[in-house]
């Protein structure tokens, strides 16, 4: 099957006052249509980034290198007018925060019609009864009364919904979810991923999903591409890589997250992962993780490991890779 | 249990709305609350649900509406703003934003210093000495004591803010939400320190969270608040392994767990709706609006007490659950409803 979205060799890079900051570093993903693929890593990991690289929402101060195809349009080399077309068409996007991303001064049913005026090119009045139904679509009680409500007067739960509605108002092929139930709370968070569920089932939407929280990947991703400091550091199918993980980084951070549910419901301790995340100037010649690995060798502070299958199905860049628990209890302040 | 630490009794919390708007926010209505000696209690909720308010009233820096505050067996309620000087040595608080609660402008030294000035606990070399032992409990490096608030990063502001918060050695420490802000790897870094702190100095803490996996790794015993009451309360094993209010279950079961297998073939509880508004809050059981098992007009209608209801300490409040403490099965009434499939 060819990818719906490749991107390859994708390189961010930010000028700031302190000089050069690599944010993503030679990153290649691809996501098949209807499935999900979750980009995971800790703030500063760069997977926000690769998402608005790939809408090309990134601030002028940022050179992006590397190609990104949707289907067979290349992204990169497009002008500013053809991106925009694309742009809510093609390639969509749900913003963790839906109070900052929804204009407050206009009401929701206006802000999802303008995708549909914009890009199918509906009337006024056609656009208004389409975000009845994507409201609808999106469970949201009372679409009808709530269709001419402006964002304040909607609950966080509320507002995804309609980030979501308009994010999918012209059935798009590729959908980026940048942390889209981070901020919500488990009730809703549990609606909202069924939503996102039903998407892909009824419209073939593949969606990007960029979380830190590994129960979401575990709730609703395919495949699984684990980042740090600009690098993949791991990829896999999901219940291969929560099964057998093989980078460091994966073992600790899956080892991080409290589960009282394993170990006869008596865990002692959380594993921690000592030190910081590297801010990266240039290219690094050794393997990024390797100041807060245990695993580390001469080798590892030395060269950068390469991303190498080790399982049928499972890349991991380690020179020592293995799914045991990595010794973390002398640790440094984190 | 000798001596309880803490004990709420009764407590409201109401805020009035401006006249324009008109009407009373129930922030909290109504919550019994006892932490003993070196017990850490969770309280979890989702947001609105009144938890944060329980924790600013205990420590009082919001004005209880009614009811009574007792620590160490001193009712706190009405005391003073100079009476409650010497209280803040018994009680310490933890906030979620580990940015906006340090003082930009002074030093980590100073923040961890500052109480123990304030209480005349300590004074120059014994202060100085004082101010490394804490920094070093908290596992911060002792040079970082020079540095200000915007030089750490957000596990190091937050073990800053322990640090200033146990400097006086309080009985009970009210920690809302210290984690929910940090990164995974650094929340259990965090996590394991705040147990690490109360194995050794020994006091209570009231741990105000919604993360029920985070509570569930570090509580004695929970407290489920929803609508600013408490509907659920027992220790932390029988909560999460036989929850009785259909709230708790809903909770519990729409909570994801890292692991795919389990994750996407166990019994899921998805409640419809948001948390309805605290400002009307529905009649009778606040819960019947989004209770998959809610029968009206008895649900509707009456408030159900919180009981014990298995004559082992387990507190619910729901109609529905028998004499013989059976919960209402909450799995078996969810029709599964597709909002795609009506298009």
């Amino acid at each position: 099957m060819t990818p719906r979205l490749a991107v390859k060799d994708l390189s961010v890079r930010f000028g700031t006052d302190e000089g050069e900051i690599l944010a993503v570093d030679r990153m290649s993903f691809s996501v098949e249509p209807g499935e999900v693929l979750a980009l995971v890593g800790e703030s500063g990991c760069g997977k926000s980034v690769t998402a608005m690289s790939v809408l090309r929402l990134l601030p002028s101060i940022a050179s992006v290198s590397g190609s990104i195809l949707l289907d067979d349009t290349e992204l990169t080399t497009l002008s500013t007018a053809e991106m925009r077309e694309i742009r809510g068409r093609d390639i969509s996007m749900i913003f963790q925060e839906p109070m900052t991303s929804l204009n407050p001064s206009f009401t929701i049913g206006f802000q999802i019609g303008e995708v549909l005026r914009r890009h199918e090119g509906m009337s006024r009045r056609q656009a208004r009864e389409r975000a009845i139904e994507l409201l609808e679509l999106v469970r949201m009680p009372a679409p009808r009364s709530r269709v001419d409500e402006y964002p304040h007067q909607l609950s966080g739960g509320m507002r995804q919904r309609v980030m979501i509605a308009m994010a999918v108002a012209c059935s798009p092929k590729v959908l980026i979810a940048d942390e889209p139930t981070t901020a919500l709370d488990v009730t809703i968070q549990a609606q909202i991923l069924d939503i996102l569920r039903d998407l892909r089932a009824r419209v073939g939407t593949s969606i990007v999903l960029i979380t830190h929280d590994l129960g979401v990947v575990a709730d609703i991703a395919d495949r699984v591409e684990v980042m740090y400091a600009g690098h993949k550091v791991e990829s896999g199918p999901v219940d291969d890589l929560f099964a057998n993980p093989q980078h460091p980084y994966t073992v600790g951070l899956l080892g991080a997250v409290p589960r009282p549910d394993l170990a006869g419901g008596i865990q002692v301790r959380l594993q921690e992962i000592p030190g910081l995340v590297p801010v990266l100037r240039s290219e690094p010649e050794a393997c990024v993780f390797a100041p807060r690995c245990v695993r580390a060798t001469a080798e590892c502070r030395e060269a950068m490991p390469p991303l190498e299958l080790l399982q049928p199905r499972q890349h991991a860049a380690c020179f020592h890779p293995g799914s045991r628990v990595a010794d973390y209890s002398e640790g440094v302040s984190a | 249990m000798s001596e309880n630490v803490l004990e709420v009794r009764q407590l409201k919390k109401y805020f009035s709305l401006p006249r324009s708007s008109g009407g009373t926010v129930h922030a909290v209505d109504g919550v019994d609350l006892t932490i003993g000696q070196g017990e850490v209690v969770g309280l979890v909720g989702e947001s609105g649900s009144g938890k944060s308010t329980v924790g600013k009233c205990i420590v009082r820096l919001l004005e209880p509406t009614e009811g009574t505050i007792r620590l160490q067996g001193r009712d706190i309620t009405t005391a003073s703003r100079r009476q409650l000087r010497g209280v803040r040595t018994e009680m310490q608080m933890v906030f979620q934003d580990p940015y906006s609660t340090l003082n930009p402008r002074m030093t980590i030294g100073d923040i961890v210093a500052e109480p123990l000035q304030l209480h005349k606990l300590a004074r120059g070399r014994e202060l100085d000495t004082k101010v490394a032992g804490l920094l070093d409990k908290v596992g911060l490096a002792s040079h970082l004591r020079h540095r200000y608030p915007h030089e750490l990063s957000g596990g190091q502001r937050q073990r800053a803010g322990l640090a200033r918060s146990l400097s006086v050695e309080p009985s009970l420490l009210v920690a809302d939400e210290p984690v929910s802000a940090l990164d995974v790897s650094v929340q259990a870094a965090v996590l394991n320190l705040l147990m690490d702190l109360q194995r050794d100095m020994g006091f209570s803490c009231l741990f105000i969270g919604h993360d029920l996996a985070t509570v569930e790794f570090l509580c004695d015993r929970v407290a489920v608040m929803y609508l600013g009451r408490i509907v659920e309360e027992v220790n932390t094993t029988d909560l999460f392994r036989a929850p009785k209010h259909p709230y708790t279950q809903s909770l519990l079961s729409a909570a994801v767990v890292p692991d795919p297998k389990l994750q996407r073939t166990r019994q899921r509880i998805v409640l419809q709706g948001d948390i309805p508004s605290p400002i009307n809050p529905p009649t009778g059981c606040t819960f019947h609006t989004r209770c998959p098992v809610a029968q009206i007009p008895l649900c509707s209608d009456t408030s159900p007490a919180l009981t014990d209801v298995t004559g082992r300490s387990h507190f619910a409040s729901c109609h529905l659950i028998t004499a013989d403490g059976t919960a209402p099965d909450v799995t078996h009434s969810q029709t599964t409803e597709n909002a795609w499939s009506k298009n």
